[in-house]
């Protein structure tokens, strides 16, 4: 079985930072791997480690920069690596989930894998959308919001637990080739380990255009377009205690006494 | 051709919050782009479920009989068929954990350009929706291209529609295949265990900030001084260091106590969704922007490392 892992690097915002335009100052931002995709990329690997995997690969959409990021999957136990890049790619402040899937369903034709895992949402556009749409375009099954996985590999069948809201899952089969998206807590993502790392730098980074993919500028016209960013305005009445330490330590102490739940 | 069609949601026999709320933004919306308000109400009992749904402002209740219990193949299916009919402007579906599950293919199968967990909408001349990035730091506003749209709605942002409506109910026949390649074989309750944190009154939740595992029994020490509950906010309990009976948010404990200090937790929907009836809440952030913020009564723009010994401190 082959597993296919959408990698996404995502930007971070420091606790203070400034909005240039729509988008917020490069200078305030820092690339991570996108902490959901790290579950993903887990899962994909403990596939390999226990059996039913023969490789895992990963899929990114993203500029020469992202590379470093990818490397941390290759780390981690991908066997080779496809990123996505285009000068048609930079125009659009945001890529809409229709390009994410033109793109990602060509690299699966391509790849022609089993199992595609993908992270429940990124950590920056938060779209959550991507894994699903992709599956209907591809007509593979899909589960979205995976947080338990035991694949029955003889039945070709995933046992799955969706998270639901207030403490309920629900239990459902997923007949491969699926999409699933997957949600954190699920397992425990490694740290590369230096021999990874080291190992990562000889491993495959496939860098593949529009062209390359067999596609045109019209498949990444997006139909989002950012009008505005700005921080949101702080509904906030919240009395700020002022003060070191130990003076703000005493009036929230004050605080919780009056409010009698502490002695 | 103007119509907002909007999807309703329920779970084991009873509507889900959010099916009240879509209405209310379906309302508004309808009202912008001029045009009348369907909803769709699939699978269950639907005929209780569409007398329920009857509220101010709905002029349509489409009902589709199929399965009891969600199925996002039913729900792709009788949604596809329903816009195919209908022809509405916008289609309206909750950002759930089931939203997530069908919204997306929907909109991929219609051709609509899909916005997700929209917190304000606007019709004028185009659709324009209002979301968050950067994990609630920044909002941003959102034209959305297109004839058509697709939008899900973050849940509690619209109030619960209300008052008794008149609306036409009408059973929709859809033509669908329910024998697909996945099959919900049932529920399961998680976070039971030795404390249920839904009962405690006063609830010290420690999140991300608190960096290492170790430092945790930093927070175990303010617990027993202020005899208090502890809970976190998610990563924690992904990370394993507390059980998932401890979790305060969407997916884990909805918590309503006399106080509530959240030390080093950003404040994220999700955790919110689980905290915010405290009756006091109180925050710990290094972070002023922290959205934690936003709800607090009280707050200390601190380090933890630093503060929370001192507070031990008050109580020893
Ligand atoms: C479908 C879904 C369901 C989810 N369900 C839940 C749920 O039920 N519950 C939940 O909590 N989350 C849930 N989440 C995750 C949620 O989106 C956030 O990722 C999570 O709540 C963030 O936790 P946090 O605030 O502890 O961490 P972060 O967002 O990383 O925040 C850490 C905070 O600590 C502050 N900090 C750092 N160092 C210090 C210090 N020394 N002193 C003081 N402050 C410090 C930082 O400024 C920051 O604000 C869900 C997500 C999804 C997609």
């Amino acid at each position: 079985m082959k597993v296919l892992v959408t990698v996404k690097e995502v930007a971070e915002v420091a606790d203070d930072f400034e909005i240039e335009g729509t988008e917020v100052g490069e200078r305030y931002l820092e690339y991570d791997l996108n902490e959901w995709d790290d579950y993903a990329v887990e899962e994909a690997v403990q596939l390999k480690e226990d059996g039913p995997a023969e490789e895992v690969v990963t899929v990114t959409i993203g500029p020469e920069r992202a590379e470093e990021t990818i490397r941390m999957a290759l780390a981690k136990g991908a066997d080779r690596a496809v990123r996505i890049w285009d000068d048609a790619l930079e125009e659009p402040d945001m890529l809409d989930v229709e390009t994410k899937t033109n793109l990602l369903s060509a690299v699966v034709e391509e790849e022609a894998p089993d199992l595609v895992l993908t992270g429940v949402q990124s950590g920056d556009d938060a779209l959550g959308a991507t894994g699903v749409s992709l599956a209907d375009q591809i007509g593979f099954q899909w589960g979205a919001v995976v947080n338990a996985l035991d694949y029955d590999h003889d039945a070709g069948v995933a046992h799955v637990h969706r998270e639901l809201e207030g403490g309920v899952e629900e239990l459902t089969d997923i007949e491969l080739p699926a999409v699933l998206t997957i949600q954190t807590g699920i397992n425990e993502p490694r740290y590369a380990s230096l021999r990874g790392i080291r190992q990562a730098q000889s491993k495959e980074i496939a860098p593949k255009s529009l062209a390359d993919l067999g596609l045109d500028a019209g498949a990444v016209e997006s139909d989002l377009t950012l009008t505005s960013m700005y921080e949101p305005e702080s509904e906030s009445d919240a009395e700020l205690f002022e003060g070191d330490a130990s003076d703000t330590a005493g009036k929230l102490a004050t605080v919780l006494r009056e409010k009698g739940v502490a002695e | 051709m103007s119509d907002v069609l909007a999807v309703t949601e329920h779970r084991r026999g009873e509507l889900r919050d959010v099916s009240y709320e879509v209405i209310s933004a379906g309302r508004d919306l309808a009202d912008e782009t001029g045009g009348d308000l369907h909803l769709a109400v699939i699978g269950g009992d639907t005929e209780r479920f569409a007398e329920d749904l009857d509220r101010e402002g709905v002029d349509v209740i489409h009902t589709v009989d199929e399965g009891e219990e969600f199925n996002h193949d039913v729900y792709v299916q009788a949604v596809e068929a329903l816009h195919a009919d209908l022809d509405p402007q916008v289609l309206l579906m909750p950002n759930s954990v089931n939203g997530l599950d069908y919204a997306p293919a929907v909109a991929n199968r219609l051709d609509l350009p899909l916005a997700t967990d929209a917190v304000g909408l606007d019709y004028d001349d185009g659709l324009t929706v209002t979301r968050e990035m950067y994990g609630s730091k920044v909002e941003t506003t959102v034209k959305v291209g297109g004839d058509r749209q697709a939008v899900t709605i973050r849940d509690a942002e619209w109030p619960a529609a209300e008052g008794v409506g008149d609306a036409e109910v009408s059973a929709f026949e859809a033509d669908i295949d329910a024998d697909s390649g996945s099959t919900v074989t049932g529920f399961e309750e998680v976070g039971g265990g030795d404390v249920d944190i839904s009962e405690a009154d006063f609830i010290v939740s420690i999140g991300r900030g608190i960096e290492e595992e170790e430092n945790l029994d930093l927070i175990r020490d303010l617990v027993e001084a202020t005899d208090a509950t502890l809970a976190s906010s998610r990563p924690i309990v992904d990370n394993g260091w507390l059980p998932k009976n401890r979790q305060v948010g969407q997916s884990g404990k909805v918590v309503t106590p006399d106080v509530y200090l959240a030390i080093g937790i950003s404040g994220a929907v999700q955790h919110v969704a689980g905290m915010k009836g405290a009756d006091t809440i109180i925050a710990i952030n290094t972070d002023p922007n922290a959205p934690i913020f936003d709800i607090a009564d009280y707050g200390i723009v601190g380090d933890l490392f630093e503060v929370v010994p001192e507070l031990i401190e008050e109580f020893e």
